[in-house]
């Protein structure tokens, strides 16, 4: 009965979102506000229903219900509780599911706190929003419905993928999800405001927050995710330009350049065509990225199911969804007025070159991913686009931008002296310069470009703390110290990508019990390998034990895993963790000589890489959650001011 | 500045980064976009030394040999047409077996020899590497039935 309820859940949200449509347009129409007033309530039902049946499924998962094929497909009943739970969004139909929830929360959020926005403004984004989830409602219902039985009812089910089988995955999906949603909710306001000509600060300052929000779980979810590759994989690196990781890192780019648009149409009424544009472009982002991951089109650890229709239908929501706003665009955006103006040395010159770089890394990004599919679709000639033709493109553009993220926050708005700037950057740029100096006299293996890196990080941590310079440190607004320490987190992951590429060691060695492996300062000793057995797995496991410079030892405990339910293996690599970098361990195969294949690297600072991410997520959430705090304390002044008037 | 200039001047910006950006994303495509080569394609137009390409194929059974030092392996890859031999030092992917799909990264030395730098094989028994559909895989009996859902 649960899966008929979740169904029926289904369907009534469905039928609230066609509803949530026909308000906002026809009381849009008629200028009937009593129909505007009622979207309201039927967009915060909707969020309720689609939850609901999310919920519904998450139980059936919970329960091991193997009369639902979605359960039986993707789930045991031996599987740990965790991965029960995350098994059910480990999937198409329940990842759509979860889509389509986090669109109908986010409309019933904007229903329930949204009160700077015109009502007309208000009615026109949620029932944008109600268009987009229509699409998503009709996806499942037709072509995925997560609640389809299973005749007759198996006794098992055929469990998740292996490699899927890591708290990773319990969080990493659900990220990238929030954040691409969140760029729906700017879509829908761009739209709204466009419809109804009211591109202008309120719209900015009401959209901002979906905005920075989006942003922040895009950010967490490329961190997690790049974390998650690097140690289930075993292969050692972070970023692999997989077209999978491109999709989540292009809505991320996009998201980037808005959130710093949209600061200069919210504080300077400029850029007005192009933040809606951008908002458009990011939610593109996130329609092509999904339609990348799930459509199977693409070569890739990600594509588990190639399924031709599921492809088609995406595609055809996102041709409706982006060629209608596009139109919508070439239509409106005459009617927006101009913005204010400025000169090319101010802030908001530095945010315009700041926005066409991340649009130029976009699009080499985009070009990298999408080409080799177009050559394949047209000349069936097979290629492939990886690391080389990523770093060579995007590298130096990405240099470039950092160097003007030092320079920005210092500059003011609307016009500003260059010498005064460079007076104001001279220390940066002298550490940049002796950062660069030292490392070329004390080390010889980094490359130009890691070189650079490493120089400009060093100024740029530096210049990121600039703004709070003389300044009232309990005075000043939290989103400054969000920017701040945002600044700053892109300058810490720099230094430990540019670490990682020029300082990793590596060793592959066949060992046999007894065996030495010197790294660095590091001592491994090869004692032993003992088979394990896990809930649904079998291992090998080696034990070795390391020591830091003749320090204490610990013991670390690589692993080959056999899952049972798969006739699969991965390998679970060891990781020992420094304060100067991390030790990564993998297990290999053993031979007829009893050796075992141990590969081993030292990667100096590489951590830095996934703290400067989470830093970048830290300066984002205080900046909303500072910008939500002044919208509400002027929105109640504002008020008292009426009251007392 | 008057309004018309500066729209111009950004106009013209955006114009020079994005060309910028395009001639920079087509000169490294041209440079380092690899491509995909099954055995066949390498004895109808061989690559030249060095070049970096993507081999792709089924490792034949029986061919899978490790060299003394017990971290290098070499193996042929076939397609059911040509075969093509292959040297990778490292660690083996976990579905590295014989009669299985493989798909490396790497390029060709003088003597015909493939060397290898990375190896993907395929990661569960639902997932074939895109490049490897329609290879026809009948001259690998194990191979046959479970690879392609």
């Amino acid at each position: 009965m649960i899966a008929e309820a979740g169904l029926i859940a289904l369907w009534l949200a469905a039928g609230l979102a066609l509803l949530q449509l026909a308000l906002g347009g026809i009381g849009l129409k008629a200028g009937r506000t009593d129909l505007l007033q009622a979207i309201r309530p039927v967009a915060v039902a909707q969020g309720g229903l689609v939850t609901l049946s999310f919920l519904l499924l998450i139980w059936l998962f919970l329960r091991s219900d193997m009369s639902v094929a979605l359960v039986v497909k993707n789930s045991a009943s031996v599987k740990p509780f965790l991965y029960k739970f995350a098994g059910t969004w480990g999937n198409h139909e329940g990842s759509m599911l979860l889509w389509v929830t986090v669109m109908g929360l986010a409309g019933a959020m904007i229903a329930l706190f949204e009160r700077n926005l015109k009502t007309a403004t208000l009615v026109t984004t949620l029932a944008a929003q109600a268009f987009i989830s229509l699409g998503f409602y009709a996806f499942l219902l037709i072509s995925s419905n997560p609640f389809e039985r299973m005749f007759p009812v198996p006794a098992d089910g055929q469990g998740l993928n292996p490699l899927l089988q890591d708290p990773g995955l319990a969080f990493h999906p659900p990220t990238l999800y929030f954040g691409y949603v969140g760029l729906s909710v700017a879509f829908s306001f761009a739209v709204g405001a466009m419809i109804t000509r009211d591109v202008g600060p309120a719209f900015a300052r009401a959209m901002r927050p979906w905005v920075l929000g989006a942003w922040i779980f895009l950010t967490l979810g490329i961190t997690a995710g790049s974390y998650w590759a690097y140690y289930e994989l075993g292969w050692g690196g972070w970023w692999f330009w997989d077209p999978v990781e491109n999709a989540s890192l292009m809505p991320w780019l996009a998201a980037t350049a808005l959130l710093h648009s949209v600061t200069v149409l919210a504080t300077r009424d400029g850029l007005r065509a192009w933040t809606v544009m951008l908002a458009v472009v990011a939610f593109s982002m996130s329609m092509i990225g999904t339609f990348l991951v799930r459509s199977g089109i693409l070569t890739s650890v990600h594509a588990f199911a190639v399924d031709p229709e599921r492809g088609s239908f995406i595609l055809a929501l996102l041709a409706i969804y982006i060629g209608g706003a596009m139109a919508l665009f070439a239509l409106r955006i005459g009617t927006v007025k101009e913005g204010s103006k400025f000169e090319l040395v101010s802030r908001e010159g530095a945010l315009v070159a700041n926005n066409l770089l991340l649009s130029a890394i976009l699009g080499i990004v985009f070009i990298g991913t999408l080409y080799p599919l177009f050559v394949e679709a047209i000349t069936d000639e097979k290629l492939s686009v990886g690391p080389p033709y990523f770093n060579l493109a995007a590298g130096p553009i990405t240099l470039l931008l950092v160097a003007i993220m030092a320079a920005g926050p210092l500059l003011k708005w609307r016009r500003d002296n260059p010498k005064k700037l460079l007076n104001r950057l001279s220390i940066p740029i002298l550490v940049t310069a002796a950062a660069v100096f030292l490392l070329v006299l004390l080390t010889t293996s980094m490359s130009v470009m890691s070189l650079l890196a490493m120089g400009l990080a060093a100024g740029i941590a530096l210049a990121s703390f600039a703004p709070l310079w003389k300044r009232n440190l309990r005075r000043t607004p939290m989103h400054v110290y969000g920017m701040v320490i945002a600044h700053f987190g892109i300058a810490v992951a720099l230094v430990g990508m540019a670490s990682e590429s020029s300082f990793t060691e590596e060793k592959l060695v066949a060992a046999q019990p007894g065996t030495e492996i010197e790294i660095n300062r590091w001592n491994l000793k090869f004692e032993a390998i003992e088979p394990l057995a896990g809930p649904n797995w079998t291992a090998l496991e080696a034990r070795i034990s390391a020591r830091y410079d003749g320090g204490e030892t610990v013991e670390i405990t690589p692993q080959n895993r056999m899952f049972a339910s798969a006739q699969t293996q991965t390998s679970e690599a060891a990781l020992l963790t420094r304060w100067n970098g991390q030790l990564y361990v993998v297990l290999g195969e053993g031979d007829s000589e009893g050796r075992w294949q141990i590969r081993t690297w030292w990667k100096p600072f590489v951590t830095l890489i996934w703290y400067g991410g989470i830093l970048v997520a830290l300066g984002g959430l205080l900046a909303v959650v500072g910008r939500l705090r002044r919208s509400r304390r002027q929105r109640l002044q504002r008020e008292y001011a009426e009251v007392m008037v | 500045m008057k309004a018309k200039h500066q729209r111009l001047t950004l106009a013209l910006l955006a114009l020079v980064a994005l060309i910028g950006a395009g001639l920079l994303a087509a000169f490294a495509l041209r440079d380092q976009a690899s491509y995909f080569y099954t055995p066949s394609d390498i004895v109808a137009k061989k690559p030249e030394a060095g070049q970096a390409i993507r081999l792709g194929g089924m490792v034949e059974v029986g061919s899978i040999k490790r060299d003394a030092d017990g971290v290098t392996v070499n193996f042929i890859v076939q397609d059911g047409d040509a075969r093509q031999a292959v040297s990778y030092t490292g660690i083996t992917p976990d579905l590295f077996v014989e009669g299985s799909g493989v798909v490396a990264d790497g390029s060709l030395t003088a003597d015909g020899q493939f060397v290898a730098e990375t190896l993907l094989a395929k990661h569960d028994e639902n997932y074939v590497p895109r490049e490897l559909e329609g290879i026809d895989m009948t001259g690998t009996p194990q191979a046959t039935g479970t690879l392609i859902e």
